[in-house]
């Protein structure tokens, strides 16, 4: 073990300064498909968040559970689940995308948008309870007054986008099992790491682990330097 | 600014809430119209808040009924307004707060801008329009909120312990805001524990005890010498 | 004006997304379905780009065990399978989901364990035997346990030796349910005896105190086999395509390629298409 780790950050390092063009195409693959994801889960899931937090209606407190129980889904049921519904012999086979980036941005989505729906409803209800009475005072109806609250709390709501982005650029299961692992076409960058530790290469999956891991960390900083000047000057 | 058909009077019609297995309002009705400053004077717990959010429709009432003269269109929101003991604030600058306002009341995005630029400058918070709200002094953001309200152009202003949480500088420049916009027109409704505040602002005065209003009369007539036994005694800062 | 602004955002972001995912789906290409020590032996990174090279067919290669690649041929979800269960294979044909089932290839599974050797069965040529004698000093035993072509031919082993490993589960026999590599792994981590395929031991990197203990045995050969998906059953499948493959896969150029794949100078694959 302890030789491994200098290895794997001698191949990290040797891996990057090559460029080595397989590496860039995964890597690239893998945040395209985890940004997209992001952004289909962002989309489905802030307003609704915001709509479980601001609406009143009966079996709400039901919803809330529910939501919050799907942030433990694993995500290789997902990846099941996705690839029975979109295989040829599934309800969604007519589309074709089994195997391909689609069908792992389709199912990263799923994995992704409990996440930004059940943080951002908590941070919404939190928020609301702040600002319920001057909203209700000023005439806002529950979809205006979602909205209002999804703007202004948009940093802390920028904290648990990212959370999902983390979640789907770090998991393995659901893009497995809908991916294929294909080299060349859905090969990411978590299916490769599998892929060499299951060759036994154990100091090249670890050197692509510590790539991910930077980029990652590259991704947090600059969005959270860009929320700290938001923030100046902003208020 | 009187609408052809005006809101007030307002009617209460024996409202009653309860909560918590108590009855904060218990049996209150009133008629409260157009002319002077109402002011609903009481101690801490006597249901004057309760009372004042039952009016504006923030919270319904478990009996009775609140009836305004006409019925409200469904955008006719802003006919009332109301200003909070804590002022609350989006995060945005003083005159996007005050343009959000008149942004849910439906008026036209040019309109918005020079109305709330012409609110601020009545509450003499001109020079801070651009500032972020949230940074602004305990009693800059209560005249913001006024200015909020007053740019919505209200028939019926609706003020709970308005200067509760500020120091006497402030304390005096709300009520001054306050009587400016009675002055033009509006209706002002306002709860208070504060005699001094009462004392400044009262037309009339409505004082309830224990959810139940045991006086109603003019504001010097009140202060001179109230009927009721408990009135007499807030006054004199007696324990009720 | 903001709203415009964000609106062009908007439609970025869409952009960046869509463009590099749609540029995978222009291409001529077919799916294979196949195991995980084809591809992890490293013949399909060499063989593919031949084929792709005559044919401009791509192939995109999705390595399961067997029993899951045969799952998805089933589906529809593949167009071609090659696995290394000829009796899994006959039965996929006898039931209709595959057609023009063809030999491709064999090469041979070898007993792989720990130095240390506490059975004795180092150099040996008899695999039964060997068996017999892990089962015997009850050494510890890793299987695939996962329904691949490698597990059918343990088990097969097994029964040849009149023994059930099932009852040794829990205490030397040990199932991974995973693919060859990552049981390899386990393998050299416990220091066990285990069943591999000659390719994917040659390619593993993690061997630890590992070594090959008993190789030559007829009865490790194992077959590959190529069969086209149904078209009767799934009409969608690219069968002019996915035929092409089959077609020169067991062409003298196919079978030529297969051969001259080697590690450390060593073939690994021996083709035997029949014509």
């Amino acid at each position: 073990m302890m030789g491994t780790i200098p290895l794997a950050l001698k191949q990290a390092v040797d891996l990057v300064s090559g460029f080595d063009p397989q590496l860039v195409e995964i890597v690239a693959l893998s945040l395209q498909v985890s940004f997209s994801a992001v952004v289909i889960a962002t989309v489905v899931g802030l307003p609704l968040g915001a709509t479980i937090a601001v609406a009143r209606f009966p079996g709400r407190q039901a919803v809330i559970v529910l939501l919050n129980a799907l942030l433990g889904l694993p995500a290789v049921v997902v990846g099941l689940l996705a690839y029975l519904l979109l295989s040829r012999a599934g309800p969604l086979g007519e589309l074709g995308i089994l195997f391909t980036p689609p069908a792992m941005i389709v199912a990263q989505s799923i994995l992704v948008a409990p996440i930004i729906a059940a943080f951002s409803r908590q941070s919404i209800e939190d928020a609301w309870r702040e600002y319920e009475e001057q909203l209700n005072s000023l005439g806002a109806n529950p979809f205006q007054a979602a909205l209002t609250l999804l703007w202004d709390c948009k940093f802390s709501l920028l904290t648990t986008v990212l959370a999902g982005f983390g979640r789907a650029v770090a998991e393995v299961g659901t893009v497995m099992m809908v991916g294929g692992n294909i080299d060349g076409v859905t090969r990411v960058m978590t299916t490769a790491i599998a892929l060499e530790t299951s060759k036994g290469d154990l100091p090249l999956a670890l050197g692509l682990g510590v790539i991910l891991m930077s980029l990652v960390l590259a991704l947090n900083a600059t969005a959270h330097g860009v929320t700290q000047l938001a923030k100046r000057r902003y208020g | 600014m009187r609408a052809p058909t005006s809101l007030l009077p307002l009617r209460l019609e024996d409202l009653g809430f309860e909560a918590g297995g108590r009855r904060i309002i218990d049996g209150v009705s009133l008629e409260i119209g157009p002319e002077a400053r109402t002011v609903i004077l009481g101690p801490n717990g006597a249901g004057k808040s309760v009372l004042m959010r039952i009016c504006h429709g923030l919270l319904a009432p478990t009996s009775g009924r609140v009836v305004w003269n006409v019925r409200e269109p469904a955008n006719g929101r802003h006919r009332q307004a109301m200003v909070f003991q804590r002022p609350v604030m989006l995060r945005r600058s003083a005159l996007a707060n005050v343009a959000y306002g008149l942004k849910l009341a439906g008026v036209e995005r040019r309109e918005r801008q020079a109305r709330a630029q012409r609110a601020l400058e009545r509450v003499g918070l001109a020079h801070l329009a651009g500032r972020s709200a949230r940074v602004l002094s305990g009693g800059e953001q209560q005249r913001l909120a006024l200015a909020r309200a007053w740019a919505l152009e209200p028939e019926v202003l609706f003020l709970d312990e308005p200067t509760a949480n500020l120091d006497p500088t402030a304390t005096r420049e709300i009520e001054m805001a306050i009587a400016g916009i009675g002055a033009a027109g509006t209706k002002i409704i306002m709860v208070t524990h504060d005699l001094g505040a009462a004392k400044r602002l009262a037309d009339e005065v409505i004082f309830i005890h224990n959810g139940r209003v045991l006086e109603r009369t003019g504001a010097e007539q009140f202060f001179a010498g109230p009927s009721s036994r408990e009135a007499a005694a807030f006054i004199k800062g007696e324990l009720l | 004006m903001n709203a415009i602004r964000r609106l062009l955002v908007c439609a970025t972001l869409a952009a960046v997304c869509l463009t590099g995912v749609q540029a995978v789906a222009q291409e001529k290409y077919i799916v294979i379905a196949s195991t995980t020590s084809t591809e992890q032996s490293g013949l399909f990174g060499y063989l593919l780009p031949v084929f792709t090279k005559k044919t401009g067919i791509q192939v995109r290669v999705v390595a399961l065990g067997t029993g899951q690649a045969l799952d998805v041929g089933r589906r529809g979800d593949a167009d071609v399978e090659f696995v290394h269960d000829k009796v899994a294979e006959e039965k996929f044909v006898a039931e209709g989901y595959g057609v023009s089932r063809k030999e491709v290839m064999y090469n041979d599974f070898i007993l792989i364990g720990p130095k240390s050797d506490p059975a004795k069965v180092a150099g040996g040529k008899d695999i039964v035997e060997a068996f017999k004698k892990i089962q015997a000093v009850q050494a510890p035993f890793v299987s695939r346990g996962d329904k691949s072509g490698t597990h059918a031919a343990e088990l097969r082993l097994w029964k040849t030796a009149g023994i059930d490993p099932v009852t040794g589960r829990g205490k030397w026999y040990r199932e991974t349910g995973s693919g060859m590599g990552p049981s390899l792994n386990t393998s050299s981590s416990m220091n066990a005896y285990i069943l591999a395929d000659r390719g994917t031991w040659l390619n593993f990197k993690n061997r630890g105190e590992l070594t090959i203990v008993v190789e030559g045995d007829q009865r490790l050969f194992n077959q590959y086999g190529v069969m086209l998906v149904n078209p009767a059953k799934h009409p969608h499948i690219k069968k002019d395509l996915g035929q092409s493959f089959i077609d020169w896969i067991v062409s003298d150029e196919g079978q030529k390629a297969i051969a001259g794949y080697k590690i450390g100078g060593e073939q690994l694959f021996f083709p035997n298409a029949k014509h």
